[in-house]
């Protein structure tokens, strides 16, 4: 009778699991969706949590300190907004050469601030959830970066958080472009699964002649990020498949491991 | 207590995973993220009914899975067959040892993510799997095994505070009272 029971209860978790299977994506999506907003309380009392010790810190914070941090504010405010100047010359000078060259013009990024709530938990995905969802306007494959570099792109979206794939992840590729005098094109492909910074640019030509501290950037192909998003730099290369091809590891620009506050470039 | 057991059950393992994904610090110093679930189960397959086991599986299994990048359901069938596995064998197993909460502890968190990779390779998915891989299963295996002692303090604890108290024995049997006197 122990032992009826038993396969009675194997069977049934065994459907519901096959169920699942069984589901169209975009059901399985919308059920995830589902699940992962009963998490949304916890998410905002850990939020707030969070920045209680910020708030006590900030509290504490001597006015002379603050004075101090105002000035060193001001200058680098100053300094950016000469070099804004300085770069909105050199946009309007580049839209004016696009124009006689008979080329599109390039718009500006726009950026939208998001914070990471969630990471993955499981160790063999590297993704993390980001406060945005469709709501504010995000949409999927839309890619994600810091100020350092690029992080990855958004995987799924629902109405107020979204989740975004990660560069070391497997589910993410980018083509990456090496800023060399060939410039060399490849693919941007997973490295280790202990360390998300390190990633291996693949399917590099034969011939490439990559040198280690050289910047790689995102090449514009495939349509889903931009050219010219730093991803990182060459740390080595090697020769593969007899030659054939070319691989490198690339040190990634953004610190994939300690994610707190991401931009997603908006279309 | 069955109910408040199995209530506290899948509380402790919604916010397990809710742990897992908020704070990645153990991540950030070993490389991989201790997963409670399989503790869990096997605190659940030692001392509470089928339905709590197989409730665990599907609702802890579908929370973890909602939260990360696994298809839907893939976390159920691991989780339900280490719980059922020791759900079985339950009479044999000296359960209040530390010793035996340790070695289940381990076999639980090697056997689930080793079963859900499998599962995934098997389903055409393409995890991210390396030589660091090895290193991240054997942080978990005993990370599970470090904190099962804990959990089963933990419920103990819950047990003591919020379940009835036992019933006292006294020696006072109504069948041997001497009647002195006339009746």
């Amino acid at each position: 009778m122990a032992k009826q029971k038993n396969y009675l209860a194997f069977g049934a978790v065994g459907l519901v699991a096959l169920l699942m299977f069984s589901l169209p994506p975009e059901t399985t999506n919308r059920i995830k969706q589902s699940i992962g907003s009963l998490f949304l309380p916890l998410v905002g009392v850990a939020g707030t949590a969070q920045q209680l010790p910020v708030a006590a810190a900030d509290a504490i914070l001597s006015r002379r300190g603050l004075l101090q941090l105002t000035e060193t504010l001001r200058h680098e405010n100053d300094q950016l907004k000469v070099q804004a100047l300085q770069s909105a010359a050199t946009l309007r000078e580049n839209d004016q050469l696009r124009s006689w060259l008979g080329r599109q013009r390039e718009l500006p990024w726009k950026l939208k601030f998001a914070r990471v709530i969630l990471r993955d938990p499981a160790n063999w995905w590297h993704t993390v959830e980001i406060d945005l969802g469709s709501r504010d306007g995000i949409t999927n494959n839309q890619p994600v970066l810091t100020a350092e570099g690029l992080v990855g792109r958004i995987s799924s979206v629902a109405l107020t958080r979204s989740q975004v794939v990660l560069l070391s992840d497997p589910n993410c590729k980018a083509s990456g472009l090496v800023e060399n005098p060939a410039h060399d094109i490849g693919v941007i492909s997973v490295g280790g699964p202990l360390d998300p910074s390190l990633v291996h640019l693949i399917y590099l030509s034969g011939s490439a002649n990559l040198k280690p501290g050289q910047n790689v950037f995102t090449s514009g192909l495939g349509g889903v990020f931009p050219k010219g998003i730093p991803i990182g730099q060459v740390v080595d290369s090697r020769p593969v498949d007899f030659g054939l091809y070319t691989e490198a590891r690339v040190k990634l620009a953004a610190n994939l491991g300690a994610l707190e506050q991401v931009w997603v470039l908006m279309k | 207590m069955n109910a408040l057991q199995t209530i506290l059950i899948l509380a402790f393992a919604f916010l397990a995973v809710f742990g897992e994904a908020l704070l990645p610090g153990v991540r950030r110093l070993l490389g991989a993220q201790v997963d409670l679930l399989p503790v869990l189960m096997v605190y659940a397959a030692l001392n509470a009914s089928l339905l709590t086991v197989t409730l665990l599986a599907v609702l802890g299994g579908l929370c973890f899975d909602a939260l990360s990048a696994n298809p839907l359901g893939i976390t159920l069938l691991p989780l339900f067959t280490v719980g059922l596995a020791i759900f079985s064998k339950r009479e044999l197993i000296l359960h209040t040892l530390p010793f035996a909460q340790i070695v289940l502890g381990a076999a639980a968190s090697a056997a689930v993510p080793a079963l859900t990779v499998l599962l995934l390779l098997s389903g055409g998915q393409q995890p991210l799997l390396g030589w660091g891989s090895l290193w991240q299963w054997l942080v978990m295996t005993l990370g599970g095994a470090a904190a099962a002692p804990f959990v089963f303090a933990l419920f103990a604890g819950c047990h003591h505070a919020l379940g009835h108290p036992p019933r006292t024995e006294t020696s006072f049997r109504a069948d041997r009272e001497i009647h002195r006197g006339r009746s």
